[in-house]
């Protein structure tokens, strides 16, 4: 396969994500701005910005962190190469690039999603509520996935794109969680109250594994519970441990179909032993906010891999 | 709808005639006997902007320059086909061909059990035994042969990865490509692969910024030396443009007697070249009764078709032609058949003409049908897509 025609394939599946992440992002902001803030007036919205690893480009832009305007910035701004808007262009241009190695209901699936936006956007935004902005995302980037699942050759075409799925989701949800933890309790004291219980709540929501949750552990919900849940229980679809293993099943997939063993997916698998290895203590111990931001290291650095190892065309 | 008798007798003219055009391009690039034997004017051939010195002296695999062919059919009665002219770079439309197909066949069934039609779907399958039967002397195992698009923001690039898909071959950018040592590779996800045969759609301006223009971003550094040296084939081979300007056109006749010393099967349509002085006596003359056309236009663009034209028009136009006569050729208005159109006002008659597709490699072929381009204006003669035409489903019918 041409390298190019791999990485149009895997940043499809970036793209879809990380629109997916910004949906989810907003829901997130959503739920929290609707709690009665502890300390009286706080912000939240601007703690999604800093997850969203975009806040140098909505300051320079939008400068008041209101409601609104992070609707527009994470939604709606082209200008915001991770809004939703964007991620959705961009999947789609892939697409098109790449049209040959898509059966027609993917294709379908992401031209949908780009047509129907391209109809949001004409709408005045009184009309659009952001509840219905996020749900509209979350259904078309689960049926441009369900249309790959369903419907695509499993060639590595096929490992490319999910390749691209696990590791822009590994990311983001490194970056939820760190919202939660980092930003948003930056004092110690609030850990283990009601108010902290709740936004851990809100987490779970945003990750759509609320009920899922519920099921695997019930009774309270706790800090250590939810980063167990998020971090190291396989069950759970977007915890990082699921996510590193997708990726190495992929690359190990990869690796076999070419008969070349890569530095990258030895890198994978030793990441994969190493969380395996780790438990929740462990992982509060290092510190959750320092083991976060490694693992957001770890994975920029994969990325950067990826790249060098498949995408560019000179193989090492 | 062309009978099987019509239609064998066109294949055999437009055999003929890709046989010529490609004999020429091999003659002018080598010793150029023909201009030699003063059948045809050195200025003509040496002094066309199409004529590629860096190509001098080079022979490409199997002696093919122009591997598709183009050649684009008028009738005016019953038996009476012309060539109106041939394109020997990278004639498009192909698709057009191919899709057209499916839809009348998946529209209406009927027809095609009734009839006895023949079928056109192998046309990419032929297309790449073509390609890959001219693959250059180094290769020595199955030859990898890719398409070479300028990318996904060219009009034509549906028609590219169109045909990438059903070839099976990978559909390459510039970018995609690069010169190692006495071949090209392409950059996979598998380390680098070689290539054998390309199949460029971009212009020969673009193909080599080391050889050509040297701001090119859609071709590839240091092909040109690669094909040279016989490491990669690329077709149309460069520097086949000579052969497809309007004004080289009225010399195929002469190039069937020349190289194959038989008469043409096909007839030219009668053309008056500006450039020479009682030509354009006659042109000046009779302007408002002509088609007149830029040697080098294409697209259906800078053309004058007398009849339909304003006087003032006509006169506008007499003035360009007189500032540069060697830029024009004029042809008689010729009566272009017409087929039942359905346009706004229900079905009418529209003006049409005919591109089947010739594929020249170690044989010559060609599929039953071609691309009928039609004009959907009332009255209009120009077909081209460019100018607002349209496309029909081309059938032969079997005996």
């Amino acid at each position: 396969m041409l390298s190019r025609t791999a990485a149009n394939l895997y940043w499809i599946a970036r793209y879809m994500e990380r629109a997916e992440t910004a949906a989810r992002l907003l829901e997130v902001g959503e739920r929290i701005s609707l709690l009665p803030t502890a300390q009286g007036y706080r912000n939240e919205w601007d703690s999604l910005l800093l997850a969203a690893g975009s806040a140098i480009g909505f300051d320079a832009k939008y400068g008041d962190p209101v409601q609104r305007n992070i609707e527009s910035w994470l939604f709606f701004d082209r200008d915001n190469s991770s809004s939703v808007s964007a991620s959705i262009m961009s999947a789609r241009e892939n697409g098109r690039i790449v049209r040959t190695a898509l059966t027609s209901q993917v294709w379908d699936a992401l031209n949908g999603a780009f047509q129907e936006l391209r109809e949001i956007e004409r709408k005045p935004r009184s009309e659009m509520e952001l509840s219905r902005l996020t749900e509209w995302t979350m259904r078309h980037c689960a049926m441009v996935r369900g249309a790959i699942d369903a419907t695509l050759l499993r060639n590595d075409g096929y490992n490319f794109l999910n390749l691209g799925y696990y590791l822009e989701r590994g990311d983001s949800t490194a970056r939820l969680m760190d919202v939660k933890y980092y930003v948003l309790l930056p004092s110690i004291d609030y850990v283990g109250t009601g108010y902290d219980n709740y936004q851990w709540t809100t987490l779970l929501r945003a990750l759509s594994s609320h009920r899922a949750f519920h099921w695997a552990y019930g009774g309270e919900v706790t800090a250590g519970k939810i980063a167990h849940f998020l971090i190291l229980n396989p069950q759970c679809p977007r915890s990082l441990i699921t996510c590193v293993a997708g990726m190495n099943n992929h690359l190990g997939r990869l690796a076999k179909l070419y008969g070349l063993p890569t530095d990258l997916h030895t890198r994978v698998t030793a990441l994969q032993s190493e969380i395996e290895g780790l438990t929740q203590d462990m992982i509060f111990e290092e510190g959750l906010h320092e083991f976060l931001t490694r693992f957001i290291r770890e994975t920029a650095d994969l990325a950067a891999m990826v790249h060098d190892t498949y995408l560019s065309g000179d193989l090492r | 709808m062309i009978s099987f008798g019509s239609a064998s007798k066109l294949e055999r003219g437009i055999k003929q005639r890709a046989r010529a055009l490609n004999a020429f391009l091999v003659d002018v690039y080598g010793r150029g006997e023909i201009v030699r034997a003063g059948r045809i004017p050195a200025r003509l051939v040496y002094r066309n902007d199409a004529y590629e010195k860096a190509v001098v002296g080079f022979v490409p695999p199997k002696g093919v320059y122009s591997h598709i062919v183009g050649i684009d059919l008028v009738r005016t009665g019953p038996e009476d086909f012309f060539v109106l002219e041939d394109n020997c770079r990278t004639p498009s439309g192909v698709s057009y061909m191919l899709e057209n197909r499916e839809i009348m066949m998946r529209m209406f069934p009927t027809l095609f059990r009734e009839n006895r039609i023949l079928p056109i779907d192998n046309y990419p399958e032929i297309l790449r035994r073509t390609l890959a039967s001219v693959a250059p002397l180094k290769c020595k195992h199955d030859p990898v042969v890719v398409i070479l698009t300028p990318g996904h923001f060219n009009s034509a690039y549906y028609e590219h990865s169109f045909l990438a898909d059903l070839m099976g071959v990978e559909l390459v950018e510039g970018q995609d490509l690069f010169v190692q040592g006495e071949f090209v590779y392409m950059r996979t996800t598998e380390g680098p692969k070689r290539v054998d045969v390309i199949y460029r759609r971009i212009d020969d301006a673009y193909i080599d910024p080391l050889c050509f223009r040297a701001d090119s971003m859609l071709g590839v550094p240091g092909l040109m030396d690669v094909y040279r040296s016989g490491g990669v084939s690329i077709c149309s081979a460069p520097g086949a443009g000579v052969a497809d300007d309007k004004a080289v056109y009225t010399y195929v006749p002469e190039m069937i007697r020349f190289y194959l010393g038989e008469e043409p099967l096909l007839k030219n349509v009668p053309t008056w070249k500006c450039a020479e002085a009682d030509d354009l006596a006659y042109v000046l003359d009779k302007l408002g009764d002509l088609v007149v056309k830029e040697v080098h236009g294409s697209g259906g663009y800078g053309m004058l078709v007398g009849p339909k034209s304003t006087k003032a028009e006509v006169e506008a136009f007499r003035g360009r032609i007189l500032a540069n006569p060697g830029k024009y050729i004029a042809q008689p208005t010729l009566a272009l058949s017409t087929t039942p159109t359905f346009v706004e006002e229900g079905i009418a008659p529209r003006h049409v003409d005919l591109r089947p597709y010739c594929l020249v490699g170690e044989r010559i072929e060609l599929v039953p049908g071609g691309l009928t381009r039609v004009a959907l204006k009332e009255g209009s003669l120009v077909v081209n897509s460019s100018q607002g035409g349209g496309v029909k489903d081309t059938w032969v019918l079997a005996e």
